[in-house]
């Protein structure tokens, strides 16, 4: 127990200490790295040690002081937001959180609370163990990260203000509140957390403070508040009609045949499931994640993998069985699988490095939605698996993206030409990090796969046609930046490599995981997730891809590493000889040819986006109101579904 | 019965090769006397690749050589795991592994030609990826397994169920196997309009381990055309040889007589025709699935 308040105060501690410390002083960079080594400690011995129990533990049934302390919390969020948008006139932003706290404070003041039966408010099963180390893990790394990049930023963007203390400060809450969210199985509790994070990302978003970047801050706030008071109405309900404050309790009577109020407990879970959608992205939801790349890498890369989107599919995995074969996980299923395609197909037309990212993590994170949605145990053993993989991988490309950035100033993948020759390390780390994003044998792949059987099992023939077109979107993207890495660019040099050791070991970390998962994952399969289905669903969940498989897989990627020597002796005793490339005769070197005035001109290869078919222009506001009709129709048949 | 099995993965990673070369000759025959010329003998092709393997080899890179042999490596990997009645879905995945090697080859040249070439294959993959992994579903739904070994030993043959799944397969197959009028990233014909296409900046030895590896993945590509007509019964053997034939002579005659497209009505011929075979055979094999 006093681990766990450990844990989730831990980072409140840190941030506070951040916020006090001198900028640029050497004891706060101590201090971070400190507090990032210890967390992560404590997260995997903490994890260790709870699984090597093999309980799912329970504590605090009487919290009344707490509470209200939690209450103060909220409203003090609510008092932040009300300064923030009185401040930037953006008045429903203020409106949306008083009514929303207004809410919920009504319902525990008139004492609707206290008529439900008393349950635990932490819980910690191995799905929380799972998260708790993605946001221990991976979000601390991005800390360690952090430190380096933003003494480079402040430098290379002088015009914006050096706001260092509070960035560290809010990162560490936003761990902090993340840790809270997973452990915690009170409603009311995850709710507080819940705002945190929206909060958190908000002041992350605007940090440096342009027009665009308060725009798009103010975006991701009031859709985040949006979801947010869909959590309040349905908890408010849940304890008006059902009596229950407990997540796990809801999920259990929603899925209880003989419950009668189980029609009733699916109106709080398309409620709780609406603010899930919210937090993670999902069309027509996604513009907040889009917006969020004008913050500083590190704020990126937090919000696409370990934290905030991650929250969402969290929740959307936890109420997974209640949303099997009904209404509710028929709307949430169709608008992951929409989002999953569409964002690949957007993301086709995108130039910018970080905007490419962003629009794979909504179309991934809409795969993970889609199992959720399908809610059988296999759809929910692939979308835990997405979950894991995805934080690594996609943490890592935002991180090496950033560092690509601060070295040759540019984050375009057209500028990425040839890369491997200019930041040979930077280049080998993003072609790890895009391989484990989408080709066999690695870890998306692999989970991908396991989805692609679960929607073909529950026989959800829309979720396979997604996936399958959606496939090919995601295929053409990824090769098409793998393509330009690799770009030999012949006479070109290079750059100085200004990534600090300390986010060479993030890097080296994060690429060493993607890898090492790979092999490791049925481990995790096996002691983590099968035993978590076990829980949720009673029934034993073998090995969903065979174990024939893995071992094949393991083959593949021994393979791809001893490539090097194979292309050795293949070519072994074979003559042969540098030569420039073909240019029809015409080249003076490998750069440049000769134009039709006799002289020699640079030869620029630039990518394909096909934008005539899949730019935003086209695309983005067909699939944003393709989304938000399904979305009200699905959404209005759920509940008064759920009511008749 | 079944003849998917280890030994014959081995026979395939040996015999593939003459098997692929044979066949490609074959296909120059045939293509001839369609023209109304006599054509190169069939064994014209091993003529070739073996006097590309002993020519100097030009590169405009070293990275080029690493990529041809995953190429090569990795379709060698798909068709053995293929014939060693494996995962259907996995043997896909490590196809497109190794499709994404032969793009980057091109990639990594950082040549016109070649650059353009990439982006087309890779748009062709992009055209076909569907198809592909929609027939592995399909063989799942009629059969009850993604396992090759087992498909071919269900008691009744895939195509009776999945009709729509064979048509769009065969349709891809045209892109597959790089012919006309779907061949944008390159193809066998002299007057290929980019040059060689993804080969522009291949030559010698690295050229010849690339046309090996294509014949590996025809013949890969015919097994999956077999695996359609292939039931636990011993005449689908030789069944599934003449439909592989009939099926390979209609992509001749396709190649034949058709020109080359655009991309945009690759594209987009491409995913229509999969909605219409494969997605409508899918809906129809999920509703039946329900009702039993």
């Amino acid at each position: 127990m006093e681990m766990i308040g450990f844990l989730i105060l831990f980072p409140f501690f840190v941030a506070l200490l951040m916020a006090c410390m001198r900028k640029g002083s050497l004891l706060r960079r101590y201090t971070l790295y400190a507090a990032c080594i210890i967390q992560i400690v404590c997260d995997v011995y903490f994890s260790v040690t709870t699984l090597a129990s093999g309980k799912t533990l329970t504590f605090l049934e009487e919290t009344h002081g707490l509470d209200q302390v939690i209450l103060i919390g909220e409203w003090v969020l609510v008092v932040l937001v009300c300064y923030y948008s009185f401040k930037f006139r953006k008045y429903y932003c203020a409106l949306l959180s008083v009514l929303q706290t207004g809410l919920v404070t009504w319902m525990e003041k008139v004492g609707y609370v206290e008529q439900c039966p008393t349950t635990n408010h932490i819980m910690i099963d191995k799905l929380a163990i799972i998260m708790c180390l993605i946001v221990g893990v991976v979000g601390c790394l991005i800390c360690f990260y952090a430190m380096g990049y933003m003494r480079e930023y402040v430098h290379h963007h002088s015009e914006v203000a050096d706001r260092r203390s509070f960035f560290f400060a809010v990162l560490f809450v936003f761990l902090g509140a993340m840790h809270g969210l997973i452990f915690s199985d009170n409603m009311l509790w995850i709710y507080f957390f819940w705002e945190i994070t929206s909060v958190c990302s908000f002041l992350l978003i605007g940090y440096s403070q342009t027009t665009e970047a308060i725009n798009n801050s103010f975006k991701a706030l009031w859709m985040n508040l949006l979801g947010g008071l869909g959590f309040a109405v349905g908890i408010i309900y849940a304890v008006l009609q059902l009596k229950v404050v407990s997540l796990h309790d809801l999920v259990l009577i929603a899925t209880d045949g003989n419950n009668d109020l189980a029609g009733f407990a699916l109106v709080t879970v398309a409620f709780l499931a609406f603010a899930g959608l919210t937090k993670s992205a999902q069309m027509p939801f996604s513009g907040w994640l889009l917006g969020a790349m004008v913050a500083p890498t590190p704020t990126s890369a937090l919000l696409h993998s370990a934290t905030m989107v991650k929250a969402g599919v969290y929740l959307l995995i936890r109420l997974a069985p209640a949303m099997a074969g009904n209404s509710v996980g028929l709307m949430i299923a169709t608008i992951g699988g929409l989002t999953f395609f569409m964002a690949s197909c957007l993301a086709i037309s995108q130039s910018d490095g970080k905007k490419v990212l962003a629009y794979s993590t909504i179309s991934n994170l809409g795969l993970i939605t889609a199992c959720a949605g399908i809610g059988q145990e296999e759809a929910v053993w692939a979308g835990i698996l997405l979950m894991m993989f995805h934080a690594v991988s996609k943490s890592l490309l935002f991180l090496t993206v950033g560092a690509v950035e601060n070295s040759s100033g540019s984050r375009n993948i057209e500028d990425m030409h040839g890369l491997i020759i200019k930041l040979p390390g930077l280049a080998y780390v993003m072609i790890i990090g895009i391989a484990g994003m989408f080709l066999a044998p690695f870890g998306m792949l692999v989970s991908k796969w396991a989805a692609l059987k679960a929607y073909v099992d529950a026989g959800n023939v829309l979720l396979v046609v997604f996936l399958v077109y959606g496939s090919a979107t995601t295929l053409f993207y990824w090769t098409k930046w793998l393509g330009s890495l690799v770009a030999v660019h012949a006479h070109s040099d290079r750059i100085e490599d200004k990534t600090k050791p300390t986010q060479w070991m993030s890097l080296s970390i994060l690429a060493t995981l993607v890898v090492v998962l790979c092999v490791l994952f049925p481990m995790a399969s096996t002691y983590i997730i099968e035993p978590q289905l076990q829980d949720m669903y009673g029934t034993q969940v073998g090995d969903v891809l065979g174990r024939g498989n893995i071992y094949i897989m393991v083959m593949m990627l021994i393979l791809l590493f001893i490539m090097p020597v194979m292309a050795r002796i293949l070519t072994l005793g074979k003559k042969e000889k540098l030569s420039s490339s073909y240019m029809g005769g015409i080249n003076v070197d490998n750069r440049k040819f000769v134009d039709s005035l006799d002289q020699p001109k640079q030869m620029y290869l630039s990518n394909w986006y096909i934008t005539e078919w899949f730019g935003e222009a086209k695309m983005l506001k067909l699939s944003l109101a393709v989304a938000a009709a399904i979305l009200i129709i699905l959404m209005t048949i759920a509940i008064g579904g759920a009511l008749v | 019965m079944t003849v998917f099995s280890w030994q014959v993965a081995l026979a395939y990673i040996i015999l593939a090769p003459f098997i692929g070369g044979f066949m490609t000759g074959l296909d120059r025959k045939i293509s001839a006397r369609m023209q109304g010329r006599r054509g190169p003998s069939v064994l014209q092709p091993f003529y070739d690749v073996s006097k590309l393997m002993q020519k100097e080899t030009k590169m405009v890179n070293h990275l080029q050589q690493f990529m041809v042999s995953g190429f090569l490596v990795f379709v060698a990997f798909t068709g053995a795991l293929f014939f060693w009645g494996g995962d259907l879905l996995l043997v896909f995945f490590s196809l497109t592994l190794a499709g994404i090697f032969y793009v980057l080859t091109a990639s990594c040249a950082n040549a016109p030609f070649s650059s353009l070439a990439a982006q087309r294959e890779l748009l062709q993959m992009m055209a076909y990826e569907p198809m592909v992994l929609l027939a592995a579903i399909g063989f799942y739904l009629a059969t009850g397994s993604f396992q090759v070994r087992e498909i071919a030993a269900a008691s009744m043959s895939g195509i009776v169920v999945l009709p729509g799944f064979f048509l769009g397969f065969v349709f891809i197959l045209t892109i597959k196997l790089r012919k006309s009028p779907f061949d944008l990233s390159t193809g066998q014909h002299a007057h290929q309009e980019i040059v060689q296409g993804l080969n522009s900046d291949l030559s010698g030895f690295v050229m010849g381990l690339v046309e090996i590896a294509h014949w590996y993945e025809n013949v890969f590509l015919f097994g999956v055309i077999g695996l359609f007509i292939l039931n636990g019964q011993v005449w689908s053997i030789p069944v599934a040889l003449l439909v592989c034939f009939l099926v390979y002579f209609l992509e001749i005659l396709v190649d034949n007589v058709c020109a080359r497209v655009k991309w945009k009505l690759l594209f987009q011929s491409a995913w229509i025709v999969t909605a219409c075979t494969g997605v409508i055979n899918l809906m129809i094999l999920s509703i039946v699935h329900l009702a039993k």
